[in-house]
């Protein structure tokens, strides 16, 4: 595997389209710690910049006749306002902050991911893990506290024959716990793909006779993955809204 | 022995060329820098939204939706207004036109009574001087027939003289008004 990578840097076609992925401490050295400044650190804190920049610095004025930049405040919060009610309920409000905080640094980092040079934490399967998890574990304290033993009704379907529910009972439960495990692959596979699908193309770009189209090619993915960037933190947020919904009215 | 140092070093080795020509995702060893900085990110990104941003939105939308519902009072009351303004314009124009018909009533009643008075003053008079023109033919009418008598027997007296007879008044006088008469 080495070997065949340094042939072809001898060739001048170098494929590294998953360099991009790698944590690497900000100052050197290659010891990574739970605390080192890492690139990883880095984009991180500019999400969480970015975040403060649209929701509060763009919102600053407070007008009645919002500028632009407090409408695009607006329509998040509206956006994901709404998708809160349509798809988990009134009563799912009281956890507004928490969603919109999952939808706002997702939205934002996988934006920021698509700065060239940048680094995706939406990549990182240990990042959409946690965050997979976290809504899971969430998900399930509360709807065990808000209905008790009742929440397993969930995996009782009442409406299907008596029958064949203990069947539907087990693969109700394992596509329950599979949850997570989508939830978290989801986001981390597409970024991961399209940033790795424009590298391939960039060292294409490379060569002479096959630059135009490797241009044409990063161009059309980079519009693709301005798409995916959006798409993928509205998919995570209301499956976010989906589960929430499982857990606060169980009952099929 | 030496064969399973060797198999354990080749394992390792295949280990680390998977993780640097396969997916860094998978370096284990990263994890905690990781999560340790994206739980640090999470918590700052939750506060300045719950505790700066969201409710500012909420307050501003609020105030919005406030505004509008004003406004949208404002116009209905407006609206209100103007309805009651026209409703006034038509009852007064119903009530000038209702008092116009008065007053036309009123003037042609006045006008028929003034014509009726003039036009039995002028019947009478038209019968009174027809009385009175009556009685007038009728004198001329009897002047004419005493008169015709009269000559009538002066001419038949001067006739008979004329002619030699004797003349005897009452049976000329006779004869005239038999004739006279027939």
């Amino acid at each position: 595997m080495a070997d065949n990578a340094h042939a072809a840097e001898g060739t001048g076609l170098v494929f590294h389209p998953m360099d991009q992925f790698k944590v690497q401490p900000l100052f050197g050295g290659t010891d990574v710690s739970w605390y080192t400044p890492t690139n990883a650190m880095l984009w991180l804190a500019l999400t969480v910049l970015a975040v403060f920049l649209v929701m509060v610095v763009g919102t600053r004025g407070r007008a009645v006749i919002p500028s632009r930049g407090q409408s695009i405040g607006e329509l998040a919060y509206g956006f994901v306002y709404k998708m809160i009610e349509d798809v988990t309920g009134k009563d799912a409000i009281v956890y507004f902050p928490y969603i919109m905080t999952l939808f706002m640094f997702i939205l934002m980092n996988n934006f920021l991911g698509l700065i060239p040079a940048s680094f995706a934490n939406t990549a990182q399967i240990a990042v959409t893990a946690i965050l997979a998890f976290a809504v899971f574990f969430a998900v399930t304290i509360i709807g065990f506290v808000k209905h008790g033993t009742h929440f397993l009704g969930l995996f009782w379907v009442t409406s299907a024959p008596l029958a064949i529910r203990p069947v539907l009972a087990v693969i109700e439960v394992i596509s329950y716990f599979v949850r997570p495990v989508s939830h978290s692959i989801r986001l981390a596979g597409n970024i991961t793909a399209g940033h790795a699908v424009i590298k391939v193309f960039a060292a294409f770009a490379g060569l002479v006779a096959l630059s135009p189209l490797a241009i044409l090619g990063i161009t059309a993915m980079y519009g693709l993955e301005m798409l995916v960037a959006f798409i993928q933190a509205y998919v995570f947020t209301i499956l976010t809204c989906v589960y929430l919904k499982d857990a606060l009215h169980p009952s099929h | 022995m030496a064969t399973e140092s060797h198999g354990a070093e080749a394992v390792a080795a295949g280990h680390a060329a998977a993780e640097s020509a396969g997916m860094p995702q998978l370096a284990v060893e990263t994890f905690g820098n990781q999560i340790f900085w994206l739980l640090v990110a999470l918590v700052a990104t939750y506060l300045i939204l719950s505790r700066v941003a969201l409710p500012r939105i909420a307050a501003v939308l609020a105030e919005r939706q406030g505004t509008i519902t004003n406004d949208i009072a404002a116009a209905e009351e407006l609206k209100l207004k103007a309805k009651e303004a026209e409703a006034a314009y038509e009852q007064a124009l119903a009530d000038a036109r209702t008092q116009a018909n008065e007053i036309v009533e009123a003037t042609r009643a006045d006008i028929k009574a003034d014509l009726d008075a003039a036009l039995e003053k002028a019947d009478a008079e038209i019968a009174a001087k027809a009385a009175e023109s009556e009685k007038a033919i009728a004198e001329i009418r009897a002047n004419a027939a005493e008169s015709a008598a009269e000559v009538a027997k002066d001419t038949a007296k001067e006739l008979i003289a004329a002619l030699g007879g004797e003349v005897d008044g009452r049976s000329v006088t006779a004869a005239v008004n038999a004739r006279m008469k027939g």
